[in-house]
This record gives C-alpha cells, structure tokens and sequence, in this order.
C-alpha cells in the first residue's frame, strides 16, 4: 500500500504548489492526478497574477479591492493574508524560473486588469498559467522525492473510525488497477466544476471530483451559488478571451456600434468587476442591442499590433483557429460564459476542512477570498497562497503523527462499485446524454440572471438526473485506459455539484455578486451578509444548509459602484 | 453558423486486452465546418462508442493533450478544423490515428511517458541559477530576454513535434524538438548559470543538436509557434558563435563549412563540404584531419552512387559554379554580420510596426529557418 505523510489529490498549481511546500518541510509527499501535470487547467488563466509589488502599491489597495470585488461576501482576515504574501509568493515564482514580462528596466512588468485600483497583474504573455504550470511542474521534476501518480483518478476519500483522514482510493488509469492509499493528511487541489454548465471555459477534466469527494464524507460546502460568467467567451465553444485584452485597451461595443459600459460602468468602464460587465452585456442582449448570434462585440483592434503580439499572442490564436478572425484587423463576438466557482469545500486559512486531516486548495476550496466574485488575476494567487499554506501546515502536521491504516473494506467497496458500474444494462441512458441536459439545463436556469421558478425547475431536472446517472451505461469495460468508466463517475460528482449550486442559489434571496435574483435585486446586508454551506443530511442523500458568518476586519460593506 | 454537414473519420481502433491486432473503422458524424476534429471524436465518443480513447481536455490547443495524425500529419485533434481536413482526406475519409515515434497504450493514445517526457527529463529542465536570489527582489534581466524566452515557453508538451521528426525516426535517441526547445529556455534565460555547460553538453551528444536535419517538420506541425527548429539553430549557435564549443561530432565544423561554402559559391559546393568540415571550415587544415578520411571511405558509398547516376561528375565536382548574382548572396551575409546584434526571428519581437503589413504566421516561420538554410 502506498503511503505519504502528505497526499495531494490533483496537480495543477494548487496541488504542484502545496506538494513542493510540504515536501520542504520534510514531510514524504505523494501527489495524484487524473492527467498528466501540465495538462490541468490551471493552464487556461492567460491574464496574469495580482500582487501589490510596487512600492507606489499597497496590499492594503489590493485587499480593498479583492473585498469590494467580492461584494463584501469574502472574508476579510483570509483576503488579507493572501494580499499580503502576494509580493513575496510572485518573486519565489520568478526566483524558481518564471519568465515574466519585464519593464524597461529588467524589473517586473505589469498590466492593468478588472476591479484593481492599480495596474498590479504580473503576466507571461497571455500564458501566464501555463508559464507558472510548467516551471512548478519542472520543479517536480528536480525534486523527484515527490512521487508522482500521473494519470490516476481519485474514487473516494477514507476516513478512519473517529472520522479522521485515513487515505483515498484510486485507479491507475493506465492499468486499471484499485489501490488503497494510506496518508496523515489528504490535500484536494482538484479545480473547479466548470462542466457542470455548457458551454463553459473550463476543460473537460473540470468535474468537481474533489468537491464531490469532500462533500460526500460530510465536509460543508460554501459559496456554491457564486459561480462566475466570465465577460468574455467566444459564442457555442465557450472559449475564453482574455480579461487581459480588456486591460491592455480593448472596447466592448453592442450592434448599433455604442461603447454601452458608459451605462453601466462610467468610471471603470470595461474594467468593472466581472460579474458587472457580464451582466452588462446579458442586459444589451436581452434588450435587442446584441448581435443575432447572441453576443456582443470585443473590440481589439484599438491595442497596438506590436503589443497584441507580445501580450495577446494566445488571443490571437485562438481568433484565428476556432473563431476565424483576425483580432488585430476586426472585433471578435463574444458573450457572457461560464468560468469559475467562487465556492468550494470551506476551509480556514491553513486549507483545513472540518473533517481533520482533509485540506483543500485552489479552486475547489472556499477559504473564501473570493466571496460573490473573483477579480481577474486573483485565482492564481488564491491558488498559490494558499496551496503552500496547506502543504506547510500539512507537511508540519504529519511530524511525529502515526501512518494512518485505511480500512481495506473501503477498497472493497469501491470495487464493487465499479463492478456494478460494468452490471448497468446497455440499454439505459447514455452518460453523454444525462452530462449534455445538466449542461443545457444549469446554463438556462442558473447563469448570470436567476430567478426561484427557474432555479427549482433546474433542481427537478437535476433530481431526476441523479437517479438516471445511477444507471447510466457504459459502453467500455476494460481495464486499460477506461474513459467511459470515469466519465460515469465524474458524472455523478458533477451531479452532487449542480445539486449544492442550486438549492444554495435557491437559498440565498438577493442579489450580490455573481448571484442576481431577478425576484430579489438588491443586496440585502441586513439578512443576507453571511455565507450559506451546505452538506449531507443524515440521510447522506440530501444536501443542508447552513450559514457561517462573515469575517470583516477593516472594510465595512458599502454601495459597489465602478 | 454554416449549416452542419456530414464527415467520415476513420480512426485507428487498438484495444491492448483484446489480443488483437490494430484496425481501421470508419465513423459517420455531423458536424459544422468550423468545429475541429477533436469535435468530431467526441461526438463518435457521444452517440456511438464510449469506448474509443484519447486524451483531451481544454478543446483550445492549451493544454497539449490531443495530439493524433491526421490525414499522416501530426496535429492537436482540437485545434484542426473539421472541414480543413476534409480537403486533405484520401477517398474521402478523415484518417485519425496515434501520434508516430511513441509506442501506442490504446486506440489514440501513446506512452508520452517512454519517449518525451524522458527526452525532456535529459536536458535538466529546471532553473540553475548559481547566486543566491537577490533579497526581495526580482533578478533584473532584459526584458527582451524574457520575450525571447516566452517562444519556447509557449510550448505546451503535446508531442506532436516528436510525433513529425524524421531524425527520430531513424535515430529513436535523438534528444528531439520538444526537449530541445526546452532547453534553449535555459540557455536563453540570463538567470541560468550553466548555458555554456548545457550547450557542450548537447553539442556533444551525438544525439543532441547536430542531429538534427533540418527538414522543418517540428516547425510546420507545431501548433503553439514554437519553432522547435529555429530554437535548435538558435543553440547551434549560441554553442558555436559565442562559446566557440568545437564538439566530437563536427557539428562546429560542418556548420561553419556550409557557411563559409555557401558564402563563396551561393550553393553546396559537395566535393568541398567534407574536407572543409573537418578543418572547421578550411580546405587545408581539413585535408590534415584523420578523422576526414575515416569520414571519407564511410561516406565513398554515397559518392560512387552519385558518380554512377550522373547526378556528380568529375567535372562537376571539382569545379562548382558560382550562383549567378553571387553579389547578392555575399551582401546578404554583409548585411547579417554587420548588425551589432545577432539578428534573431523570434516570433514574439520580430518588431512587427504599428501599422505595417506583416507576413503571416508560416512565412514567418519559414523566414526564421530559412536564415539558416
């Protein structure tokens, strides 16, 4: 049975991050992934990461920013935290091989981005994910003592008898083969659930296995109703455009050629707080001012070719292959799509859960510093800070701690699931076609305007769909490098997903951040500045809610304007 | 959107449990022009068999899983537009099937693991910086460094370089484009401390840099611009210009008599390349190495064959022609050596001015080896 002080369940930045910080305090760290490292979609932030470096800058501005960006549902003492080591988080990355832009000077070069009040977003290109993926990933490389399980998927967290982490059990893709594995601590770093909704920026691995995961042994959930639409996304593939476009200048124009975010925005214009901008432009839409494909135009053309070269080279490509346009030559179309759960499992500022031993980091964790809405330029950072935080206290924790047993009833157990899985009759539902009506049905119901009626119709579909997923065929059932079979898996992850995001949306009744209930439009402080979390009822079946408290330190809420 | 219209892929189908050998079937799907092949898969995925494997996941051509061939060429399934293939299928079908030089696991899937990621493993690919860093603070170093740096970053591991390269293909132990790129992000990056160390390294490897051909498949088929060539060329010369690395196998050499040859006649002068080679570009010192005339008698084959088809003659041989406009030649070299800096066609800085009309992607390419050629 393979065994580690330290398993990391994922290996994007958060989990690259807090494998490397918990193998440095001396800890034997493992850490899983069900693709390869640089394949994980830490990959697709292009923009850049946000730390207050310049001495002109302050963390302090940074905070301020982060909480009014969040529409003053983040907690503040964990917001300052991540602000505050920012600056010291961005120069180890550039110390271990970043290649950040540079100004003039060889000094770090920085861009502007939505919701800052400074410029503060340093950035490769619009690779800056990818750039920071591949040097971390190198630095797994160097230090070999952390063993890599590349191409392993995760089933099930095991708990010992007094509810503690114990290990997880996992598939080796590769060979089919079930192992149990033994930890102290068990660190989930598995993204977000972007697949929930179609379309969606999120890639096709971004399933919500490790909220699912935490969920179901009991670990509440919070903010699950804050899921952002990104502003910017290319019409039926979904695609991301870069918040970076925006920053370096580009214009947002409806169908009768006006600049409309002088309605909605007059000061920050198209560099409003995401949630802002999105609904922005899902108002011209609505209204009729949109184009007949459903979208708006993003107007790039206004940003100098030389520098389109240089820091929209990514944007480029990706007008060319999949929109067929020449973004320094005409605008793309573009229109609000789904990018990111500010929610996630709760955790305090170390990535502990509620269920000890279990941590959790990047964007399936809900710390939350994020509250009703992400600023552009801060997951990296969220993913950063406080997977080293986790992998620190983690890798501490496990000095002097016993090696856990896990029981091996729990391996049995998730064989026989996957044999039942094999036993469903051909003939039921396909997985393809349960996972096609969640997508249609949560990006319908449950986007950038929401509403009761529509959010408990979307709750019935998804009911039914819990059950049809229980029974839903697989067509491959071998061993070696069975897709089908973990599609079916994930599936039901993502159902448990849908499941806390709507009775969550159902729940909270106003309208803040990425939440806007047309039947409750305003922010309503008074009833509503607390976060709701969910988790199984005894039952284990259906979700509960709950509420926790706000942490404010220094910014009181007031009136979000930009 | 274009109206959706009907395709046929034929996959390459192997199951390794099946005991059976690889086969070919071919697949129906609908399907808009504009979406990709890997659109295509995914609905056969979908509607028909769960069970044909590949790894995808972003569907933007970031995150380097779906390399595959198609129609033979060596792609990100992804970002090859459906209909694009469709012009260069043979009897009509889309041909999908694993990428070359990696052993296949299953159906589209290949073992990253034994081929590229162990190539990328041999050229240390982690930051040797020899300081300390400096105290709450970034390294300062010039910002067009970094851009130079950020070609080969651009890299996302797909394979699909390491799927197209002919030289590995004959020689399985070529060090490769991918790696090779990868590790011109070390010696391009001014906080690496070892560039001339790495740079002997791979000079002397008689798989590393002069074993590759030169043919510009990697830069064709590499879908993040990469240029995995051009960076080959670039630590060619880094190697040779600026550290002066005179390596085992010739390749300083060889590079410097190709120079020097084409710089005298405008094209290959044959009979001269061998003895030039070995006397690092003169014809004297060359004909006093030992190490020629082993060279020689490998090489006499080769010589004979093209004396017999005609394609050499004694007389051709020994007295090369000039190119006609040979002036023009020579001042391109003038115009080149002149510059203060080395003049390097990254596609990131390659200065491209407000509002002039600049050549697109390939000619770029192709513009950036062809300095070499």
């Amino acid at each position: 049975m393979p065994q580690h002080d330290v398993l990391v369940i994922g290996a994007g930045l958060a989990g690259q991050r807090a494998a490397l910080a918990a193998a440095k305090t001396g800890a034997s760290v493992g850490i899983i992934s069900k693709v390869h490292p640089v394949r994980s979609h830490s990959n697709a932030a292009q923009g850049g990461i946000n730390a207050a470096l310049d001495p002109e800058d302050s963390w302090e501005s940074h905070a301020f920013d982060t909480v009014k960006g969040s529409d003053y549902l983040g907690d503040q003492d964990a917001i300052e935290i991540m602000c505050k080591e920012a600056p010291d988080e961005l120069l180890e990355l550039e110390h271990l091989g970043v290649t950040f832009h540079r100004n003039e000077e060889g000094g770090l070069g920085k861009r502007a981005f939505g919701g800052a009040s400074a410029a503060r977003t340093y950035y490769v290109a619009d690779i800056t994910g990818q750039a920071i993926l591949h040097v971390l990933y190198e630095q797994l490389m160097k230090h070999d003592e952390v063993h890599r399980y590349e191409e392993w998927f995760t089933t099930a967290l095991v708990q010992d008898d007094e509810g503690k982490i114990a290990g997880a059990v996992t598939r080796n893709i590769r060979d089919g083969s079930m192992e149990l594995f033994a930890a102290k601590s068990v660190i989930l770093a598995t993204g977000g659930n972007g697949q929930v909704f179609n379309p969606t920026t999120n890639a096709l691995v971004c399933t919500g296995d490790g909220i699912a995961l935490a969920y179901r042994i009991g670990a509440p959930l919070m903010d699950m109703e804050m899921i952002q639409y990104h502003p910017t996304t290319l019409a039926g593939l979904g695609l991301l455009i870069t918040e970076g476009a925006r920053g370096e200048g580009a214009h947002l124009y409806n169908a009768e050629g006006e600049r409309f975010m002088e309605k909605y925005a007059p000061n920050k214009m198209e560099l409003a707080s995401r949630d802002v901008v999105s609904r922005a432009e899902q108002t011209e839409i609505d209204e009729g001012r949109g184009f007949p494909d459903g979208t708006v135009a993003l107007d790039i053309t206004v940003v100098p070719k030389k520098r389109i070269h240089e820091a929209l080279r990514e944007i480029l490509n990706v007008g060319r292959d999949f929109a067929g346009v020449d973004i320094t030559k005409e605008p793309i179309h573009i229109k609000p799509g789904n990018h990111y759960v500010m929610g996630g499992v709760k955790t305090d500022t170390d990535g502990r859960t509620s269920i000890p031993g279990l941590y959790a980091a990047g964007e399936c964790a809900c710390v939350s510093v994020h509250g009703g809405n992400r600023l552009g330029a801060n997951s990296l950072l969220d993913t950063l800070i406080f997977g080293r935080r986790s992998g620190e206290h983690a890798g501490k924790a496990a000095k002097g701690a016993p090696m856990p047993t896990p029981s091996q009833a729990a391996l049995d157990s998730e064989n026989a699931r996957i044999r039942a899985v094999f036993d469903r009759e051909r003939s039921s539902r396909r997985v393809s076609e349960i996972k096609a009506e969640l997508g249609k049905t949560m990006d319908e119901k449950c986007s950038v305007y929401r509403e009761e009626e529509g959010l408990r119709e979307a709750l019935e579909v998804i009911t039914r769909l819990k059950e049809e997923a229980k029974t839903a065929s697989v067509d491959d059932r071998g061993t070696i490098f069975n897709q089908d079979l973990l599609g079916a898996i994930e599936l039901q992850f993502m159902i448990d997903n849908a499941e806390t995001i709507l009775v969550s949306a159902i729940e909270r009744k106003e309208s803040r951040g990425a939440q806007y209930r047309t039947d409750f439009p305003e922010r309503n402080d008074d009833e509503w500045l607390k976060h709701i979390t969910v988790q199984p009822n005894g039952d284990g079946e259906t979700p509960e809610i709950e509420y926790s408290e706000v942490t404010l330190t220094q910014w009181e809420p007031e009136e979000r304007t930009y | 959107m274009a109206e959706a219209q009907d395709y046929t892929l034929k996959v390459r189908r192997f199951d390794p449990e099946s005991g059976e050998q690889a086969y070919w079937r071919d697949y129906g799907v609908e399907l808009d022009p504009e979406r990709s092949v890997l659109d295509g898969i995914l609905q056969v995925r979908d509607r028909e068999d769960a069970s044909l494997a590949i790894r995808c996941s972003c569907r933007a051509a970031i995150c380097g899983s779906c390399g595959v061939r198609i129609n033979g060429k060596s792609a990100l399934a992804c970002n090859t537009r459906i209909s694009d293939a469709q012009e260069t299928a043979l009897n009509g079908a889309i041909t999908v099937e694993p990428m070359g030089n990696m052993p296949v696991i299953k159906d589209l899937i290949v073992d990253m693991d034994a081929v590229h990621w162990k190539k990328i493993q041999r050229v240390v690919p982690w930051l040797l910086p020899e300081r300390e860093p400096p105290e709450g603070s970034e390294y300062k170093v010039p910002a067009e460094a970094m851009i130079d740096v950020t070609q080969s970053m651009a890299c996302i591991q797909c394979g699909v370089c390491v799927s197209a390269c002919l030289s590995l293909e004959v020689d399985t132990e070529f060090i490769g484009p991918a790696a090779l790129a990868k590790a011109y992000r070390f010696v391009g990056d001014p906080r690496d401390d070892h560039t001339e160390e790495r740079l002997r390294d791979l000079a002397e490897d008689p798989h590393g840099i002069y074993d590759c051909t030169h043919c510009f498949a990697c830069i064709e088929v590499c879908p993040k611009d990469v240029a995995p060539m051009s960076q080959i060329m670039r630590l060619r010369r880094r190697a040779t210009g600026d550290f002066g690395i005179k390596d085992d196998n010739n390749g300083y050499g060889h590079e410097k008599a190709f120079v020097d040859i084409i710089e005298k006649w405008g094209t290959l002068h044959e009979a001269q390349l061998l003895p030039r080679s070995f006397g690092q570009g003169s014809m004297i010192r060359g004909q006093l190495e030992p190490g020629a005339v082993k060279q020689l008698l490998t090489d006499m084959p080769t010589a004979l064959r093209g004396l017999r088809s005609g394609k050499v003659t004694p007389k051709k041989a020994l007295l090369h022609p000039k190119l006609p406009g040979q002036k023009n030649v020579r001042r391109i070299y003038e115009e080149v050596e002149g510059k203060d800096e080395r003049l390097e066609l990254n596609l990131y800085i390659t200065g491209h001015g407000g509002d002039e009309p600049e050549p697109d992607e390939d000619e770029g390419a192709m513009a950036e080896g062809s300095e070499e050629a």
